[in-house]
């Protein structure tokens, strides 16, 4: 019945028309109430804080304490403040770093693993380990491994005494790197873990398909699966692009995001929590953060959208 | 040909096709195996080494430095641990927040999802940009309005003995919820997206209301991207030591990861009570991830096998 | 679609139904477990009200001083017949979130720092003042502890607890061994270091991964080559950061650099002080906390220096001791109990109750008993007394949005490129400009 139904009438109307009216009180509660609260807790505050970035304030105090003072704070972030273009560098390495090695490695054992092997559970747990421990415990581990005088690396290395260790975590001009080594650590099981889903979700006819057509594995993966996937593609780079502008806790942890560690975030964290804090200042950094991630997500999110509107 | 063609040819002609690749296979099959296998204790290195360091008495790495052979190895520096930083106290404290932020998220995520991706309404685009962006928003940018709305809100005393929602697990679970309802909110919507549109409308052609097109039909069917999303987002929420930090005052009501801050200023540099310590706050996440693994990893094959 | 597939979704229907049931129940099961434990949680309060009841709070999150603090406190609890409830928080988050704290119904009592750090918070009325109780117990303190404990009202807000100074510590033993003489001047304290290389040992540790710990040189070599007056001016951002004066602070302490160790960044003061216990450093610049790490023998071989002089226009005028006592927050519930209580934590017995489990300070309470005291923190009296100033330390001395954001980051970029002193202070100078501005 339902194929001679919905081979005739054009959807839309036939949509239409079976919507109730308390169908359409459901469907409002159901957005509603859960855009109330995503506005009211996350997007309310983030307005606030932009308004905050053109104003002086430290903390304290009633809202009649806050001095207006323009675009100051942005011009101050500009010329006088040494951390941020540093931080807006490592920001953008660790983004590069991120799309062109984390996430590519990750997809890359996903395909791996997609396949019907033996052990595919342990090899996708181990992988996926990181991704389930805190950050601390991420932190602190690789400071296991890095420290210059008990720590793994070194010693394998045989280069603990003073004269000779490699100052993996303490040296700015090794330590990003470094730190992005146990960041990717947890990253490619992420995406592994992401892309896997995906993968299973593939339509195992378009692969049988290809197969006959006597396709080899690479070609299967790049001309049919790849393709296919586009939804997951998107959900795939948004989260590395969020991964890698949101890097904060790793880095706060080893040493509070200071020499060679410093990015935007943990600026901003640095400025806004503290003792007496430089809210309006912190809040331009924060802004500055938020053009950057929101100018990239819009770009894309645009594209995909105009695309299937088509 | 088209696919479906092909599909409904007799299976001679693909096990044709599989014959020609048996030994290419083996080989190749090796080969993957061994690459997998040393990637695998590649990255299971770093905690292995933790866990070790952690089994070993502080006495006798300062002796011996910590590349070395084991004289004794035991599990005192676990309950030593367990003991010094009150951990029981502080694994309830984190449960008591993601358990109910966890499910109350995914709810929520699933509601808008459906909302956004089975039916096509002025705002509809706006609405799902509207989450995404706001998952993108680091924590630090809505701190401080944050708390001071905290601070605004009054909840009666019987619920919050501050007399707002600073210092309460309601506040924090609230915030969870609304900060990472954003990401599940993305993901859903386009795994919904991809379920067929004459399931639901085959259900509205019989009579059924929105609520149970949701219900019935579409959230049993997203149920492996929900395992999925359960897994990541108990995970995030469980690791997440910020908004508990900033909106919480009271030492002991703040969850696990704090406590983990409070292992390192106590215990200096005996770096292997520290691991034990950090290794026993992973327990749950890892318990979390080795019972869901099965679950979600038949999901996921359940849903590769429909259709 | 075909046919098949409408099939298999109405007895897909079947399966759902079970599975609903599941879910439903997970759900009515998490509310169940979660809301009492919400209400348990939040619900329970006995505070406020009850005029015998003090709250408490504390950052000596270190088992040591935690210890030490109880044992003082239960004291106290008995001879003012009090109930204080103690709210522990790490250490440096404690710092950190002071600010939202005080703003957000703390605790009546909260253990803080004197000097400019403190009269920040006073200033913007976030604590409470403490006049009458200094006028009882004013005796007990020094003219130099009362001056740091004075808002800029005149008001005092501050009972000092203990406090410890900076020096150079070393081991006697290693000293003796190799016959090394006490230096007084820099040109003595230069030859020395010379000498320490010839022999094998790294000089000065050092450490700076924190941030913290490279403020104390820069103190005492601006205070021993400008003067007290004009490091307090600096701090208070009355003086100019690109004055000829500063830079030549950072270019005497290029000098000294080689003979620090190497990789500061990356290590934590505890690890240089185990370098120094292990005999592998000769001396280390730092608060007399550097105990801590000296434990069993190593902790009698311990001693001190003062930081030598560089001009003898000050000699060695200046000691710089941080102070660490306890404030009355801004709105307390108790406030009679509290005051109550800072009366006692003012007390010589309070103090030597404390000293006795957490040994590396010294009591504020000038007729403190002594007797109990080891050699070195007699010493550590000694040093403290015979100083005409007495400094806090960079970040207690100025404004803490200053020390933290600005000076923390500069003094780091210092170590890893000392050459290029013109343009730091250039830096440091600007952003002073439009921090103290407001």
């Amino acid at each position: 019945m339902s194929v001679a139904a919905s081979a005739n009438k054009p959807r839309q109307d036939r949509r239409r028309r079976l919507l109730t009216r308390r169908d359409v009180l459901t469907l409002g509660l159901m957005l509603g109430i859960p855009t109330f609260i995503h506005v009211l807790l996350v997007w309310g505050p983030a307005l606030s804080s932009i308004a905050l970035s053109f104003t002086r304030w430290d903390g304290i105090g009633g809202l009649d304490t806050i001095e207006v003072i323009g675009t100051k704070n942005y011009r101050d972030i500009a010329t006088i403040y040494p951390p941020f273009y540093p931080a807006l560098r490592h920001n953008i390495y660790w983004l590069l770093f991120f799309i062109g090695v984390a996430t590519p490695a990750g997809m890359f054992m996903a395909v791996l693993l997609d396949k019907e092997i033996r052990f595919t559970r342990f090899y996708q747990g181990a992988l996926f380990l990181p991704v389930v421990l805190s950050l601390a415990i991420v932190g602190f581990i690789w400071q296991l491994m890095y420290a210059p005088e008990q720590g793994l690396i070194n010693n394998v290395l045989g280069r603990t005494s003073q004269a000779n260790f490699i100052d993996w975590l303490g040296d700015p001009s090794i330590n990003l790197r470094a730190v992005l080594v146990a960041a990717s650590w947890r990253h490619v099981g992420y995406i592994m873990i992401l892309y896997l889903a995906g993968l299973k979700s593939v339509d195992a006819s378009l692969r049988e398909a290809a197969a006959i057509d006597g396709a080899t594995e690479a070609q299967t993966f790049f001309r049919v699966v790849f393709p296919v996937l586009k939804p997951i593609n998107v959900v795939i780079l948004v989260v590395t692009v969020i991964e890698s502008l949101r890097a904060f806790d790793i880095v706060y942890v080893i040493n509070k995001g200071t020499n060679g560690l410093e990015l935007l975030s943990v600026l901003v964290t640095n400025n806004i929590i503290g003792e007496a804090s430089r809210i309006g200042f912190g809040s331009a950094l924060a802004v500055i953060l938020l053009i950057i991630s929101l100018g990239f997500i819009l770009y894309y999110l645009f594209q995909t959208f105009r695309k299937e509107m088509r | 040909m088209s696919v479906t063609e092909r599909l409904n040819r007799p299976a001679v002609t693909a096990g044709a096709a599989e014959a020609v690749r048996p030994q290419r296979k083996r080989g190749g099959r090796a080969l993957l195996h061994g690459f997998l296998g040393l990637t695998a204790l590649a990255w299971l290195l770093p905690l292995l080494w933790a866990f070790y360091t952690s089994l070993r008495p502080y006495a006798e790495t300062a002796r011996r430095g910590y590349l070395s052979l084991p004289g004794t190895l035991n599990f005192n520096n676990y309950a030593t641990a367990w003991r010094d930083a009150d951990l029981p106290h502080f694994y309830w404290n984190t449960l008591v927040i993601t358990v109910p932020a966890l499910v109350l998220t995914l709810l929520l995520a699933s509601f808008v999802a459906f909302g956004v991706s089975r039916f096509s309404f002025r705002f509809n685009v706006a609405l799902l940009m509207l989450f995404t962006a706001g998952n993108l928003l680091p924590q630090q940018v809505i701190i401080t309005p944050l708390y001071r709305l905290y601070l605004l809100i009054p909840l009666p005393e019987f619920i919050s003995d501050t007399g707002s929602l600073f210092d309460t697990y309601y506040g924090i679970i609230a915030i969870h919820v609304a900060f990472q309802m954003g990401f599940c909110v993305f993901v859903l919507s386009n795994y919904m997206r991809t379920l067929p549109n004459e399931l639901t409308e085959a259900a509205m052609v019989d009579g059924a209301s929105v609520w149970q097109q949701f219900w019935r039909i579409v959230m049993p069917l997203t149920r492996p991207a929900l395992a999925a999303l359960a897994t990541l987002q108990f995970t995030w929420i469980y690791n997440d030591f910020f908004w508990a930090l900033v909106l919480m005052k009271s030492g002991d009501r703040r969850p696990i990861t704090s406590a983990l801050n409070n292992l390192e200023g106590v215990f200096f540099t005996n770096n292997n009570l520290i691991a034990a310590g950090a290794l026993l706050a992973a327990v749950p996440t890892l318990i979390v991830f080795f019972s869901l693994q099965r679950q979600f990893v038949s999901g996921l094959t359940l849903g590769a096998n429909k259709g | 679609m075909t046919e098949d597939a409408s099939l298999r979704n109405l007895q897909g229907h079947g399966v759902v139904i079970e599975r609903r049931t599941v879910l439903k129940g997970m759900l009515a099961a998490s509310g169940l477990i979660a809301f009492p434990s919400l209400a348990a949680c939040t619900g329970e309060s006995s505070t406020g009200g009850s005029s015998n009841s003090v709250t408490f709070g504390s950052n000596y999150s270190d088992a040591v001083p935690k210890k030490a603090l109880a044992t003082a406190l239960t004291a106290g609890e008995k001879s003012e017949n009090l109930k204080v409830e103690i709210n522990t928080v790490d250490h440096n988050t404690f710092q950190e979130q002071i600010n939202s704290y005080l703003q957000a119904d703390p605790d009546d009592v909260f253990s803080w720092f004197a000097g400019f750090r403190m009269q920040f918070f006073a200033e913007r009325a976030l604590a409470t003042p403490i006049t009458d109780v200094w006028d009882k117990i004013g005796g007990n303190y020094s003219e130099a502890l009362n001056k740091q404990s004075t808002g800029t009202d005149g008001e005092q807000y501050f009972i000092p607890f203990y406090y410890y100074p900076w020096a150079v510590f070393y081991r006697k033993s290693v000293f003796e061994q190799n016959g090394y003489e006490i230096p007084t001047t820099m040109d003595q304290f230069t030859a020395l270091a010379k000498q320490m290389q010839n022999d094998g040992l790294t000089p000065i540790a050092f450490a700076d991964k924190d941030g913290w710990p490279a403020m104390g040189t820069f103190d005492y070599i601006n205070m021993r080559q400008n003067g007290y007056d004009f490091h307090i001016a600096l701090m208070r951002g009355e003086e100019s950061w690109s004055d000829p004066k500063v830079k030549s602070v950072f270019d005497t302490w290029r000098g000294l650099l080689p003979y620090h160790q190497k990789g500061a960044l990356g290590r934590t003061w505890q690890d240089a002080a185990q370098t120094v216990v292990d005999k592998e450093a000769g001396m280390y610049l730092l608060g007399m906390f550097v105990g801590q790490q000296f434990t069993g023998l190593a902790a009698e071989d311990l001693d001190f220096f003062s930081f030598p002089e560089i001009n003898s226009e000050f000699g060695q005028d200046s000691v710089e001791a941080p102070i660490d006592g306890f404030m009355l927050s801004a709105d307390p519930s108790n406030e009679d109990g509290a005051k109550k209580l800072l009366e006692y934590l003012s007390s010589a017995e309070a103090q030597a109750t404390y000293l006795e489990s957490d040994p590396n300070n010294i009591a504020a309470n000038q007729d403190a008993d002594t007797s109990n005291y080891s050699p070195l923190q007699n010493k550590a009296v000694e040093l403290i007394g015979a100083a005409d100033n007495i400094s806090q330390f960079l970040d207690r001395d100025t404004r803490p949005d200053f020390a933290a954001t600005v000076m923390l980051p500069s003094l780091q970029e210092f170590i890893n490129n000392p050459d290029d002193v013109d343009g730091l202070t250039k830096e440091i100078e600007q952003q002073k400009k439009s921090i103290f501005a407001g």
